[in-house]
């Protein structure tokens, strides 16, 4: 179980931002997940995607590493921001981009 | 794989006994739920722990045999 949360942890590490999502960034398997690409994407935020999909003790072991239960799953700067409705509750508050500024992740938000 | 709102509400309001819950059927399918929860078990806590509490309240339904449910917590008052 361990090399699991290892290859986590490393994603976590070596990527500002991570989204666990079910597809790529390029083609989302599933409305939630293409849901927080969009949010991103419009913000301008790089990510990197990790798809669970291709890794069924990945998609397993992210959800005991953060004690939820879903998929997508966003990361900031190694800290679990949340799902699907939380990224978009929190992008229409504001509280994503200035999560993102406190966390120093530079972005560029489309025009 | 499908749960019914009233399972939903009940499983919630035994982990939340304060909560008021209102449950909407998405799709009429048993897979797809929104719901909001109002609970003063929340205050002070964040939004990723506050949706925690109702998925522990779900016993582990959350993501198996419950697909979507899209929550909404707040406090109630």
């Amino acid at each position: 179980m361990t090399d699991v949360n290892d290859q986590i942890k490393s994603e976590l590490e070596t990527n500002p931002v991570v989204l666990f999502m079910k597809g790529t960034p390029v083609f989302p398997q599933c409305g939630f997940s293409a849901a927080v690409v969009q949010v991103l994407t419009h913000l301008g935020v790089k990510f990197k995607g990790v798809n669970v999909l291709e890794d069924p003790s990945l998609r397993e072991g992210i959800k005991r590493f953060s004690d939820w239960p879903t998929i997508p799953q966003l990361y900031v700067k190694g800290e679990f921001v949340g799902g699907c409705d939380i990224v978009r509750e929190m992008f229409t508050s504001g509280e994503l981009q200035t999560l993102l500024d406190d966390k120093g992740v530079v972005y560029t938000p489309a025009a | 794989m499908a749960m019914d709102a009233a399972e939903i509400e009940r499983l919630i309001k035994q982990g939340l006994p304060d909560a008021v819950v209102t449950i909407q059927d998405l799709r009429g399918d048993g897979d797809h739920y929104a719901a909001e929860v109002r609970s003063n078990a929340f205050k002070g806590k964040s939004r990723v722990q506050q949706h925690q509490l109702v998925y522990k309240a779900l016993q582990g339904r959350m993501g198996g045999q419950l697909h979507a449910l899209a929550l909404q917590t707040a406090p109630l008052d």
